[in-house]
């Protein structure tokens, strides 16, 4: 059988906000795929009783996840206001050059605002919890 | 008339009229985990304190049991759809690919088994 056709080869496309804003909702997708088992962990913990929860707890605050609670905030905040972007697509709404230009930096504002959001509300349970 | 060729027919390739399937789903989890993911993160961080007797007592009541169910199930099945065209798109050959789709399937429905077992357990009083 011939070859069948390969997608996206990254190496050839020039770096602009068309592919800046949809790799990145790729990689945010990823990193959210690797909040899933975080989130499975945490409920199992839960599940498993006060002690189980405690030993949790405190891995989940060892300062090493800090970077990691970070990254998945950032991530939330990208895939939700991007994806939204993608579902007003899906409505064939927004697709002209102009539009989707300034859609590509309004989910960066968006979302970076929503981050900065979430993190401290996050920052301020923490502080509670203490 | 079919445009198909007979060497065509035979190899079946071309659609396997499943071509939408995958899309729709993907759209329907995504509206779905609109909501869900909000709901998660704004009650998770209204919490008073994350300590066992707090989070037992919110996980008890019947809409947030219900809630956390959907968002395991959704956010799985999001996930394995997600991680899935990444893997389309960059694993090349055929061995190598078929492995891994199969395992990020097994790992996703594991997880999201693995997640509503555990809120059931904490809303239906089982856990210690």
């Amino acid at each position: 059988m011939p070859p069948r056709p390969l997608s996206p080869h990254l190496s050839v496309y020039k770096f602009k906000y068309t592919l800046t804003t949809s790799i990145l909702n790729r990689f945010a997708g990823l990193a959210l795929s690797l909040g899933l088992p975080l989130l499975v962990y945490w409920l199992l913990a839960v599940a498993g009783g006060a002690q189980a929860q405690a030993r949790a707890m405190r891995v989940l605050s060892l300062p090493l996840m800090r970077p990691l609670f970070a990254a998945l905030i950032l991530a939330f905040s990208y895939h939700l206001t991007a994806g939204i972007r993608h579902l007003v697509w899906d409505t064939g709404r927004g697709l002209e050059r102009k539009q989707s230009e300034r859609s590509a930096w309004l989910v960066v504002g968006v979302s970076l605002a929503l981050a900065l959001l979430v993190a401290y509300c996050a920052w301020l349970a923490g502080a509670r919890a203490l | 008339m079919s445009l198909r060729s007979p060497l065509g027919k035979v190899l079946g390739t071309g659609s396997a009229k499943q071509g939408v399937h995958h899309w729709w789903a993907q759209r329907l989890t995504s509206v779905a985990l609109v909501p869900l993911s909000v709901w998660f993160v704004v009650s998770l961080l209204s919490l008073p304190s994350h300590d066992h007797a707090t989070v037992v007592a919110w996980m008890g009541q019947s809409w947030t049991a219900l809630l956390l169910v959907l968002l395991v199930l959704v956010g799985a099945w999001h996930s394995q759809l997600g991680l899935r065209v990444v893997v389309e798109d960059y694993v090349h050959g055929a061995p190598v690919r078929t492995v891994t789709l199969v395992l990020l399937m097994f790992a996703h429905v594991l997880l999201a088994g693995a997640g509503v077992v555990a809120v059931l357990r904490v809303a239906l009083g089982a856990a210690p």
